[in-house]
């Protein structure tokens, strides 16, 4: 056993975890955060995806001890209250998905892709980039169209703020 | 996964302690191979010895054509660095076509290499690029260095802590992924330096990474992917499986050469 802290969604968090406790288990057992959804468990389908240390990971795939002393934004950590982050917003109105259960891990590896690209994105380097997601109802196309035109807003919101 | 014990290495020297100390420890780095083969048990180290948080293990640096990078350095940071992207172009490209944006994270060229996975991208570029592999204890040619599949020439406590190498006149790197996996089904990075045409095939030999003689000799007297026409190699000593034959394999690999050749000159 060893104790765990690290800030979850802003929050710290400290917890007693077996070593073996994988981070998205540690997320979903001992916070109750279900968000972060385990589809693959094998590292191949990207639901698990959570931002560690502003870069986006696969939960199933490191320990929660390895990411102690770490900051962790999961998919409950993109809304501002009950205004939606523009990722959400763009999947919602882009209907960028169908059964929801890739839609955490699709979200957080769209904001993370489009905060790697603050140039703006294309839809070639958006599927290229969703290598590590995915998705077996939409055919990707309208979770290509929710990226595109949340890096819209979202670079048109980074220009207002400067 | 079996239990485990988890130990985070504040330096190299402490790693080395720990992994003397401790029989059936494995050191972790990104862990984008070791934590889903935990999971699989079909590993099951008694210990686990983060190397992530040792600054010292992390960095690029290109001084002349001389290029560093230390082993805990991510894909990611590969993929994206400048200095390196003018020093040797088809060695970020490489990185970033590793895994998806979310392995090359986390996962590190050190644990690509002492991990020498017979599909991993990282071998054949740094056999094709002679490079060096810098240990906690001496330094190895990568010639040296990898030996069989997921074996190297690392000793008892012995701990990759850098890549080295001279960037090359000319590099480039091909793959055909496997359509499932997205490993390279054949992979060839080709260099041309001062000391000659190397290539070096990657996810295509059944004794893992290995050069090409009979490439190299064609590619000696002209740098050309044209220069490979007709070529054939045997099919002896490729790997076979349900994705592909040894057949063809051995032709994926020259098809694979010509592409790495024409990127190398593009």
């Amino acid at each position: 056993m060893s104790e765990v802290k690290m800030v979850v969604n802003g929050r710290t968090i400290t917890g007693n975890v077996e070593d073996r406790t994988l981070l998205v288990h540690f997320l979903r057992e001992n916070l109750g955060m279900t968000g972060t959804h385990v589809g693959c468990d094998t590292s191949q389908c990207g639901a698990c995806v959570v931002h560690l240390d502003g870069k986006a990971v696969k939960s199933c795939s490191i320990l929660a001890v390895q990411a102690s002393g770490s900051e962790v934004v999961t998919i409950e950590g993109l809304a501002d209250g009950s205004d939606l982050h523009p990722v959400q917003a763009a999947f919602r109105e882009h209907h960028g998905l169908q059964c929801g259960f890739c839609t955490p891990g699709m979200i957080m590896a769209a904001t993370d892709m489009i905060n790697r690209h603050p140039e703006g994105l294309d839809e070639k380097t958006v599927r290229a980039e969703l290598e590590g997601n995915i998705c077996r109802c939409t055919g990707y196309h309208n979770i290509v169209k929710a990226i595109l035109a949340a890096s819209e807003v979202m670079s048109k919101g980074a220009a207002k703020a400067a | 996964m079996y239990s485990v014990n988890y130990h985070r290495a504040a330096s190299v020297e402490d790693a080395a302690r720990l992994l003397a100390a401790n029989d059936e420890a494995k050191l972790v780095s990104g862990g984008m191979t070791l934590i889903p083969a935990m999971k699989t048990r079909l590993a099951a180290p008694s210990d686990l010895i983060d190397l992530r948080h040792i600054a010292a293990l992390k960095g690029i640096s290109v001084s002349g054509s001389t290029v560093t990078i230390g082993a805990g350095t991510t894909h990611a940071e590969v993929a994206a660095s400048q200095e390196l992207a003018a020093a040797c172009p088809a060695f970020v490209k490489l990185a970033g076509s590793i895994g998806d944006p979310h392995v090359r994270h986390l996962g590190t060229i050190g644990g690509s290499v002492a991990n020498n996975d017979p599909a991993a991208d990282y071998p054949a570029a740094l056999l094709a690029l002679g490079a060096t592999v810098v240990t906690n204890k001496r330094e190895v040619a990568a010639e040296d260095f990898f030996t069989g599949l997921f074996e190297t020439a690392l000793g008892e406590g012995e701990i990759v802590t850098a890549i080295r190498f001279t960037a090359p006149q000319a590099a480039g790197y091909q793959k055909f992924r496997n359509p499932a996996s997205r490993y390279a089904m054949a992979g060839v990075f080709v260099a041309r330096g001062s000391d000659g045409v190397k290539v070096a095939v990657t996810g295509a030999g059944d004794n893992g990474v290995f050069r090409s003689a009979e490439m190299e000799a064609a590619l000696s007297s002209n740098f050309d992917a044209a220069a490979l026409d007709g070529l054939t190699l045997p099919a002896d000593g490729m790997m076979s499986d349900i994705h592909a034959s040894a057949d063809y394999r051995a032709n994926l690999v020259v098809v694979m050469a010509k592409r790495a050749v024409a990127a190398a000159n593009g």
